[in-house]
């Protein structure tokens, strides 16, 4: 284990920054989000949540899959080039990670999706545990413990220093360069783990910390899908992207052309089930109601996915959805309801 | 509150109304949501406080729709949307029965979090029959307190007044909050270099993640369907994917509305972006209130709206040229 005091961390980010790029918690107009690193750069590392996820450093909301241009009577087409520089992500949290495994499940699925898979390939996290998690938080619901991610580099803020622990080969390497500005903190490990079991501690107290996934499983296909509940519960919802867009999981996307006045830009963009063309096809759309939409998302997130991936839920408990849905629904309401319902049959 | 849900209950029970569209308790202290009440049971679940925010005059088109009336709870403020719903003929008054409710400011958790407050697990003076000009706030990390008006909404800094525009009772007590006035932000920007402008915007619109929050809670934006959720143009992108997206989306929303939004608030509210967005609608209303004479959509139902009258009056449209 090594340690960087708070004050050296610009040093840090420079050293780390000089050969590679940065990625991290960065405040513009006084929102956090997950942005390039640069001198000016307003580094927020004390906001617990930023307001999207990390996920655009691997999946990014849009992206050019190829250009078509033409020229005189000739179609020239050029795919997008592959990542093929390294990266760093720093400041991650566990659930962020975790949603990683969620999306990795879906693109490094056969057949592999090589954007992803380039970008996974070139890319290092650095997460952060959460010093004080907060009451929109579920992480723990999902088997995650905020207190020792599991990524490249697990870190942690304690008494103004962040500690600094590699876990896997990538983390080691990350470490080895830039080594000049760590110090050994291997006799520190107790405050570490003090730091741990604080943040524990503050885990178990938290509102949706012993919320039951009970009945939520690949098996409840047919009874979760026509409960009469999803009349009710979609009513206030007021099909915006907000939830899809700003959740770590929530991996569809729309493959899109646009007219460049000179040729074609093939792209695609995160689309949302919350919209009326999501999954639209030539003979129409398949979900033709708001009901339909917000049954899906939950369908998917609970039963869908876990379907497929050996009971694995794709949430993961950041919250996002919960602080920032207009209508103030979200997913922990959906299964409060159901399991109030079950209660009471 | 009380008083409120014993007269929805009577009014259920005699048949005026059919339901009732107020808004239900929350899991965590401040996250009511609209909901519709069909029994007196239902309304058990009934809350209304300072953070029941959400406007629910865009919910009456679709109420509208459904048999017999629906009781809705109207904030002072709700009533111009609503009023300006019944100019445009999408909301059916006769579907309606309005109870406008008081208010004293309605609270924005975005500017209680904004002040270090986290891990909360109750809020207390947030009441409507609180007295209290502080809240007073449990959380994990100790009891923390915020002045009651640091934490409303920017619109109720603005506060249109307490008077309900349309209703057929009022039950509760309001409260002017205003204490700024809503043209001081558009009046900065007016003077800033175009440059400025350009580079003020720029850096608050790329923030902008396409969600459609603002367009899908806006009273104003009640087209069937919107042209940029059409899959025949190119302006049906979900993403940022080009200088188009960021900046003509919000511009063209806010020309869409121009002399029919009430200044509601609800786009800024529900920005999870935090984006000033109110700023581009105030603009419009100012113009409109230079260029034709004071006009506040909403505040009736009759009246013509300046943008879509006559008069041998009108700006002409050099005026642009003039104006810069």
């Amino acid at each position: 284990m090594y340690k960087i005091a708070k004050e050296n961390l610009s040093a840090l980010f420079r050293m780390i920054a000089a050969s590679q790029d940065l990625y991290l918690p960065v405040k513009v107009c006084g929102q956090v989000n997950f942005k390039a690193w640069s001198e000016d750069a307003e580094v927020d590392l004390d906001t617990l949540k930023t307001v999207k996820s990390p996920k655009d450093a691997f999946f990014p909301q849009n992206e050019n899959l190829y250009t078509v241009t033409k020229e005189n009577k000739k179609l020239k087409i050029e795919p997008e080039a592959l990542r093929d520089k390294p990266f760093v992500v720093f400041g991650m949290k566990a659930c962020d990670v975790q949603a990683v495994t969620v999306l990795d499940n879906v693109f490094l699925a056969e057949p592999v999706d090589t954007y992803y898979s380039a970008r996974r390939e070139h890319g290092t996290i650095v997460a952060l545990a959460c010093h004080e998690p907060e009451e929109s938080c579920f992480c723990k619901v999902f088997g995650i413990d905020c207190a020792e991610p599991a990524a490249d580099v697990a870190a942690w803020f304690v008494e103004g220093s962040l500690y600094w622990k590699a876990l896997t080969e990538k983390g080691e390497v990350l470490t080895e360069a830039v080594k000049e500005l760590l110090a050994d903190a291997d006799k520190e490990e107790d405050k570490v783990e003090a730091e741990k079991e604080a943040i524990r501690a503050v885990v178990e107290k938290l509102p949706y910390s012993n919320l039951s996934l009970e009945g939520w499983n690949g098996d409840a296909l047919t009874e979760k899908f026509n409960s009469e509940l999803w009349e009710q519960l979609y009513k206030p919802c007021l099909a915006c992207g907000t939830c899809t867009f700003v959740c770590p999981t929530c991996q569809c996307y729309d493959i899109k052309d646009y007219d460049t006045g000179h040729g074609v830009q093939r792209y695609r963009c995160w689309d949302s089930c919350m919209y009326s063309d999501f999954t639209m096809m030539a003979h129409g759309n398949n979900r033709t109601s708001q009901m339909q939409r917000f049954r899906q998302r939950f369908m998917h997130k609970l039963v869908y996915y876990p379907a497929n991936n050996n009971g694995m839920y794709s949430c993961v408990g950041c919250g996002r959805c919960v602080e920032k849905c207009p209508a103030s629904l979200n997913i922990v309401k959906v299964i409060k309801s159901f399991q109030k319902q079950g209660g009471e049959k | 509150m009380q008083e409120l849900i014993n007269r929805a209950k009577e009014l259920l029970a005699d048949g005026t109304v059919a339901r009732v569209l107020g808004w239900k308790a929350g899991d965590l202290p401040y996250n009511p949501e609209p909901a519709y009440f069909e029994t007196a049971e239902a309304l058990d679940e009934f809350v209304y406080n300072g953070f029941c925010g959400a406007n629910l005059s865009k919910y009456m088109i679709e109420a509208s729709k459904l048999e017999g009336k629906t009781l809705v709870c109207l904030k002072p403020c709700d009533t111009y949307s609503f009023n300006q719903l019944i100019k445009e003929h999408r909301v059916d008054r006769d579907k309606a029965y309005i109870i406008g409710v008081g208010c004293k400011g309605k609270l924005d958790i975005e500017k209680i979090r904004a002040k270090g407050i986290k891990g909360i697990e109750s809020i207390s003076g947030a009441e409507i029959t609180d007295e209290a000009d502080t809240l007073t706030i449990q959380t994990i990390y100790g009891e923390k307190s915020c002045a009651y008006a640091d934490a409303m909404l920017e619109r109720c800094h603005v506060c249109k007044g307490k008077e309900h525009k349309i209703y057929d009772e009022l039950i509760g007590e309001s409260k002017d909050t205003k204490d700024a006035d809503r043209f001081d932000a558009v009046k900065a920007i007016e003077t800033m270099s175009p440059e400025e402008k350009f580079a003020y915007f720029q850096s608050e619109l790329s923030k902008c993640i396409r969600c459609n929050a603002c367009r899908n809670v806006c009273p104003a934006c009640s087209c069937r369907k919107c042209v940029f959720d059409s899959t025949k143009f190119d302006s049906s992108q979900k993403a940022n994917v080009d200088s188009f997206e960021e900046k003509m989306f919000h511009i063209i929303r806010a020309f869409h509305v121009a002399g029919r939004c009430t200044d509601c608030g609800e786009c800024s509210r529900v920005c999870p972006q935090g984006i000033p967005l109110h700023l581009f609608n105030r603009k419009f209303i100012k113009d409109i209130d230079e260029l034709y004479g004071e006009y506040q959509a909403g505040e009736d139902t009759e009246s013509r709206a300046p943008l879509t009258n006559f008069t041998f009056d009108d700006a002409e449209p050099s005026i642009v040229g003039k104006r810069g």
